[in-house]
């Protein structure tokens, strides 16, 4: 287990050890994606927790100076940022050379088609899940949500080429794809839940609902992924800080 | 190992620079391909076929399977044909060419794109943004001929779109943003990458490329202002 306060407890079996921080914070999908990574590779790390909001924390500024974003890799005096790059430096940098433990597949165009669908992920959900959790006009949730619907739907059909008839994206075991849609899955549910929404329905998309299931009982993949009700404490938190500062 | 020119296919627009990016891979692994030149107000059916989602140029066809998204055929390239490698070997130089290749492709792109657009009061401050972007690829030049190093690599192709059609850019739209003075280390990488045989003879013509752009200007400004 690694507490969210960034100390090292137990390591696992076998693990790797060596001197591996991570600046972000466990709530957001693109940190979990690095976390998942890194847990594959049973690479033990620390999670750093950092402050996004202005003023930013010093650490985060120095490492990323371009994006000052989370998350960010600190390996071997190195930092590594943008959550694509990260997690295909930790399947080559932690790479057994079997490929057993390969988080992206090894042909190049399996290659080429999970990175594809990992980028239209980016560009397709975290705009419209973020406009409509914040967001207050009834009309344009229901329009955001349909953007959500139409994405995912997308993915259902995308998962039959990629998964090839297995459990996951990545066939077999978890692989990039998994990780780049199972680190929303809180994100996605703690949103149906707060708006009162379907988005991940499991009529109309059931080989991910499937698949959703059986990526958050993964090992590697327990209690990374916070739970709808972890995401709504936040949100509440946040709102109730807002309201609190005075208006300007 | 030579690819037949039958088994690899490049469907691609003669002015965008995303498609000569891929044109450059394939002519540096000395690869054979065949060329189609699409009709972007005519998209045909291969193209509609094969990137059903974006309908964007390039699409590269190999043995009948299409890869689409420039830097994603750029690293398809790269691990299907191994001579003349355009990502490094070590996993840290990797992601950095990747994380500059991301920038370019992104954030460059984007503030180009608005400087090229932008009018009024918005301009000056788009300039500004775009000259921030190109800073940071003027700082990263430090000690390095390439963003490769001494030859150009992934991330020099991906920045590649820069040392010409920004420059057509600006000329279109009447504006400048790069300074040769201020940004000097960009300014000779630039020169350098335009120097380098496979992107010299492998450029769209200047002047038909202004012309493009600035018929493509004039028609976008006008259908925002509908």
């Amino acid at each position: 287990m690694y507490s969210a306060t960034g100390i090292n407890c137990t390591p696992m079996a076998g693990a790797v050890v060596e001197d591996v921080k991570v600046l972000g914070l466990p709530l957001i999908p693109f940190v979990i994606r690095v976390l998942i990574a890194l847990r594959l590779k049973r690479v033990e790390y620390e999670l750093v927790e950092v402050q996004i909001a202005e003023p930013k924390s010093e650490i985060l500024v120095k490492s990323n100076p371009v994006y000052k974003k989370i998350p960010v890799l600190l390996h071997r005096g190195k930092s590594i940022c943008e959550s694509a790059v990260i997690v295909q430096y930790i399947d080559e940098e932690w790479s057994d050379g079997s490929g057993s433990s390969s988080i992206l597949p090894a042909d190049p165009f399996d290659r080429a088609l999970v990175r594809f669908w990992a980028a239209y992920i980016d560009d397709k959900l975290p705009a419209p899940v973020r406009a409509l959790r914040w967001g207050t006009e009834a009309e344009k949730a229901a329009e955001l949500a349909g953007q959500i619907r139409q994405a995912l739907g997308l993915l259902e059909e995308a998962f039959v080429e990629c998964g090839k008839g297995k459990g996951f994206f990545g066939g077999d075991a978890v692989g990039y794809l998994d990780i780049a849609l199972g680190s929303c899955l809180g994100w996605i549910r703690a949103l149906e839940k707060a708006k009162s929404v379907k988005l991940l329905d499991a009529e109309k998309l059931p080989r991910l609902t499937g698949w959703a299931e059986r990526f958050l009982a993964e090992e590697s993949v327990k209690g990374l992924v916070p739970d709808a009700d972890e995401y709504q404490k936040f949100y509440a938190a946040a709102e109730a800080r807002t309201s609190a500062t005075p208006a300007a | 190992m030579v690819a037949a020119a039958a088994e690899v296919k490049l469907l691609g627009m003669w002015a965008s620079p995303a498609v000569r990016r891929v044109e450059w891979a394939l002519q540096m692994k000395g690869i054979e391909y065949e060329y189609v030149e699409e009709d972007l107000a005519n998209k045909s059916a291969a193209l509609l076929r094969h990137n059903p989602i974006h309908k964007q140029v390039p699409v590269l066809l190999h043995c009948g399977r299409a890869v689409t998204d420039s830097l994603l055929i750029l690293e398809y390239i790269d691990e299907t044909w191994l001579e003349t490698p355009l990502l490094p070997r070590d996993p840290y130089h990797r992601a950095s060419a990747r994380f500059w290749a991301k920038f370019a492709e992104e954030n460059c792109r984007e503030a180009t794109r608005k400087a090229f657009f932008a009018r009024g009061e918005e301009r000056s401050e788009a300039i500004e943004q775009l000259r921030e972007q190109l800073q940071r690829l003027d700082e990263e030049l430090e000690g390095k001929k390439f963003f490769g190093g001494v030859e150009i690599g992934f991330a020099d192709l991906a920045v590649g779109w820069l040392a010409f059609w920004l420059g057509v850019s600006e000329e279109v739209a009447g504006f400048t943003a790069m300074d040769a003075k201020k940004l000097p280390r960009f300014a000779a990488w630039m020169d350098d990458f335009l120097r380098v045989p496979v992107i010299r003879d492998n450029l769209p013509p200047r002047e038909k490329t202004v012309e493009f752009f600035s018929y493509y200007r004039d028609q976008q400004l006008a259908a925002a202002a509908k």
